[in-house]
């Protein structure tokens, strides 16, 4: 790490991180067209941790989240300079099979977004893409999946049916269960419980604390209450700039900077 | 004047208007078919048959016997003009449509009748109509049956004619298997050696041993037909066997060959359940039978074949072409001035009046590409055009080209109503472009795409002007579907709804016969229609409900 990055980094507040990395962001910048929704953000994320990013609306936080799986990529006019490091490579270099990375980046969005399948063929989606045809090997992973997404005691006897019969919450766990399904090393949620009752929010929420024992977890969310209870280290970003980044207690206890203060406390947002 | 301003500014004139519009559509369509249905299907109904004692206009009587096929008022004044005398000071006079059939022997099988000239009128039970191979039907009765040129002595005429016409009908069934399928199959199949040969002499490779097989199989073949055509005649004297003697109005006896003799019913004896039997056998073999006397009797089945056929082909032409195009417009081209401009081309496409495309499917698909393909594929049969005149397959593809727009348009619909949501979910999973389209965009994008292919069905079959120039006929030898391999001639011509009708209504020596059938033929070509479009509407509908939750 070069000492100018170093500097960065701390400056944010990044010094206090034991955990090994798991994405380091250098000097991203990103622009819509012409206008800038990412300034030089600089971060270093920490294996199977919780990471949060707060924020007001518009202050660039799923953006920066879907760039760890170049989800940009499909926005015509998006451009992204800087480097985003996952496990030291930069996943914008030119080699990098992009197919390949969203298998180890998985996401699960705002809205559950199952496919016109059944429950089963949801799950094995993404195994199916791998070209993984072997019913056993197909059977396994779908069970495995649904039971790390806490859902399988309650679809066990209608996996042919279609996910759209599922209550919203149980869609969002399938989603959750597709995405681990593959594998991944690490799970950005964007927003994953903004459309959910307080009980099924609940339940993803405690399905976080529980994958992240296996799995790096990013995470946006506009719920503070909800980043202070799942997450280990919080991002508060605003305008597109990165203010402050932390433990998630310190954050939401000793803010270091104002702007910080200021949203946590209510003042805007 | 205060409530007529609330009233408009209520908007109730708004609404009234609306429902002024709807109901019109309504009578419209529920009138179009009314007059079609009516007319059309009134053809098959069983007529009693009018013994007319009539006045002529220089005074002498005669009597005719017919059907009357319609009834209109016309004036008195335009007939006295015409140099009729109509007496009394009556405004209007009845006048008749007679059927009197018997062409061969009045000279024409319909004739106008003043209700005024009439003396009298009664519906004799003996007598009888026949429908005959040529010259229309007869009107007569039946006095004699000749079997074998022998009188019958049986007093049960009728019954003993029926025997007689069943046995008639039984041998022409025989004649037309050994003439349309073997003797047609040994003449294809003839046909087809001599191709082998001449395109054997065109390679220079016609040498005695190759050429030896042939002539081995055309002996054979020679053979084969010589033993069918023995067949053939023997039946074709079977069927000569037998005669009717049957009697005109005016007592004249004639003698009518069986062979002739298609079908015959005495409507004048017949019950309402006789009627409503009668009324759907003629239905039926109008809808099953090939057509007769350029085309003013008969069935139309080669047409309703043709017509479904052509229409299934250029679905397959379409679809995959419209589809194809459309994921490429709207998922892989970047979005420009290019796309935009495609788009502006597409769209203009589908206001091509349609004889364009005719032009345009005879200028290249026929002779370009045809041509082409025969100097390659069949310069054998040259000068003699295989693929370089119009048939079937060029039929199809000009419609398939004159469809694109609508598929294309519906397919892009689709494709764009699927949310953002489902394509980055099979992104985020490591799927490719490509496998996300494959696995679930197109599959989710499917009803969209019915619904283009419906619209398109709905144009194709409706279509006539580009199919005259580019393979429609009148009158079809064979049909493109047959026991003879490939099976489907894609290179035949064929027949089709919409042109028969134009072709029977305009082109028809005996404009009085073919009118009924230009309605019963175009209510046909509607049914044939929405029959099509059910059968999509039915898949759609399935699509639509396994996707349903997209809409949530």
């Amino acid at each position: 790490m070069s000492e100018k990055l170093k500097i960065k980094i701390e400056s944010a507040g990044n010094h206090r991180i034991s955990h090994p990395t798991a994405v380091t962001v250098r000097d991203v910048n990103l622009f819509y067209g012409p206008t800038r929704a990412l300034k030089d953000i600089n971060l270093v994320i920490p294996e199977k941790q919780v990471t949060a990013f707060i924020g007001p609306s518009g202050c660039g936080k799923s953006t920066l989240l879907r760039c760890f799986n170049r989800l940009n990529d499909l926005i015509d006019s998006c451009r992204i300079e800087g480097e985003i490091l996952l496990n030291g490579r930069d996943i914008y270099a030119d080699d990098v099979n992009v197919a390949e990375l969203r298998r180890e980046v998985g996401i699960v969005f705002q809205k559950p977004n199952p496919f016109p399948k059944s429950i089963y063929e949801n799950v094995a989606y993404g195994l199916r893409i791998q070209g993984v045809n072997k019913r056993r090997q197909l059977d396994e992973t779908v069970e495995w999946a649904l039971k790390g997404a806490a859902l399988w005691e309650e679809v066990k006897d209608r996996l042919n049916d279609s996910a759209f019969g599922l209550s919203g919450g149980q869609q969002q766990r399938l989603v959750i269960a597709r995405a681990i399904a593959v594998q991944p090393k690490c799970i950005l949620l964007d927003e994953p419980c903004s459309a959910l009752d307080p009980i099924s929010t609940l339940k993803v929420e405690e399905l976080i604390a529980e994958l992240k024992t296996q799995y790096t977890i990013i995470m946006v969310t506009h719920n503070m209450q909800q980043a202070a209870r799942v997450s280990d280290y919080t991002a508060f970003m605003y305008m597109g700039e990165l203010i402050e980044f932390d433990e998630t207690d310190q954050i939401f206890t000793k803010p270091r900077h104002k702007k910080t203060e200021d949203y946590i406390t209510g003042r805007y947002g | 004047m205060k409530s007529l301003v609330k009233w408009i500014a209520e908007g109730t004139p708004w609404v009234w208007l609306n429902a002024a519009a709807v109901s019109a559509c309504i009578l419209l369509v529920t009138g179009l078919l009314l007059l079609i249905g009516v007319r059309g299907l009134g053809h098959f109904w069983p007529l009693a048959v009018q013994e007319i004692v009539y006045q002529q206009p220089d005074g002498s009587e005669v009597v005719l016997t017919g059907q009357i096929r319609e009834r209109e008022k016309v004036t008195a004044v335009r007939l006295r003009e015409s140099g009729l005398d109509i007496p009394g000071d009556s405004e209007f006079v009845d006048r008749y449509l007679l059927k009197t059939g018997n062409r061969d022997i009045l000279g024409q099988d319909f004739r106008w009748i003043l209700e005024p000239s009439i003396k009298s009128m009664e519906k004799p039970l003996s007598i009888a109509v026949f429908e005959r191979e040529e010259w229309g039907v007869f009107i007569g009765k039946l006095i004699g049956v000749k079997e074998a040129g022998n009188l019958l002595e049986d007093p049960d005429t009728w019954g003993e004619f029926q025997r007689l016409l069943a046995h008639a009908n039984a041998i022409r069934d025989e004649i037309r298997e050994l003439e349309k399928d073997r003797i047609g199959s040994v003449n294809y199949r003839l046909e087809r050696l001599r191709l082998k040969q001449r395109g054997l002499e065109i390679r220079g490779k016609d040498s005695e041993a190759n050429l030896a097989p042939i002539e081995d199989e055309r002996a054979r073949l020679h053979e084969e037909y010589d033993g069918l055509e023995k067949n053939l005649m023997r039946l074709h004297d079977e069927l000569e066997r037998d005669a009717i003697i049957v009697t005109t109005e005016d007592g004249e006896e004639h003698e009518l060959p069986m062979s002739s003799i298609l079908d015959a019913h005495r409507p004048n004896q017949m019950h309402l359940a006789g009627k409503i039997g009668y009324f759907f056998h003629t239905l039926w073999k109008f809808i099953a039978d090939d057509p007769r006397e350029a085309n003013t009797e008969g069935g139309i089945f080669p047409a309703i074949f043709g017509t479904v056929l052509m229409v299934l082909l250029m679905s397959v032409f379409v679809t995959p072409l419209g589809v194809v195009a459309a994921v490429y417009l709207k998922e892989y081209a970047r979005q420009g001035l290019f796309t935009r401009f495609i788009r502006i081309a597409v769209n203009n496409l589908a206001g091509v009046p349609s004889i364009v495309y005719g032009v345009f499917g005879l200028g290249f698909f026929v002779y370009t590409l045809g041509g082409s393909i025969d100097r390659l594929f069949f310069p054998e049969a040259l000068p003699a055009p295989t693929f370089g005149t119009g048939g079937l397959f060029w039929a199809s593809l000009t419609l398939a080209l004159l469809t694109l727009p609508v598929v294309i348009v519906s397919t892009e619909e689709g494709l764009s109503r699927i949310p953002r949501s489902i394509r980055e979910g099979s992104l985020a999973l490591g799927a490719t472009q490509w496998e996300t389209l494959w696995r679930t965009v197109l599959p989710m994008a499917s009803p969209g795409i019915m619904t283009g292919l419906i619209l398109a069905v709905a144009r194709a079959a409706g279509e006539v002007a580009p199919l005259m120039l580019v393979g429609v006929v009148k009158l079809a030898p064979a049909l493109p579907l047959d026991g003879n391999p490939p099976f489907l001639h894609l290179d035949r011509k064929f027949m089709h709804l919409g042109f028969h009708i134009y072709d029977v209504g305009f082109q028809s020596p005996n404009v009085e016969a073919a009118r009924p059938l230009v309605y019963a033929t175009a209510l046909l070509l509607v049914v044939v229609i929405v029959l099509l479009n059910l059968v999509a509407i039915r898949v759609r509908n399935r699509l639509s409900e396994r996707y349903r939750g997209l809409e949530s």
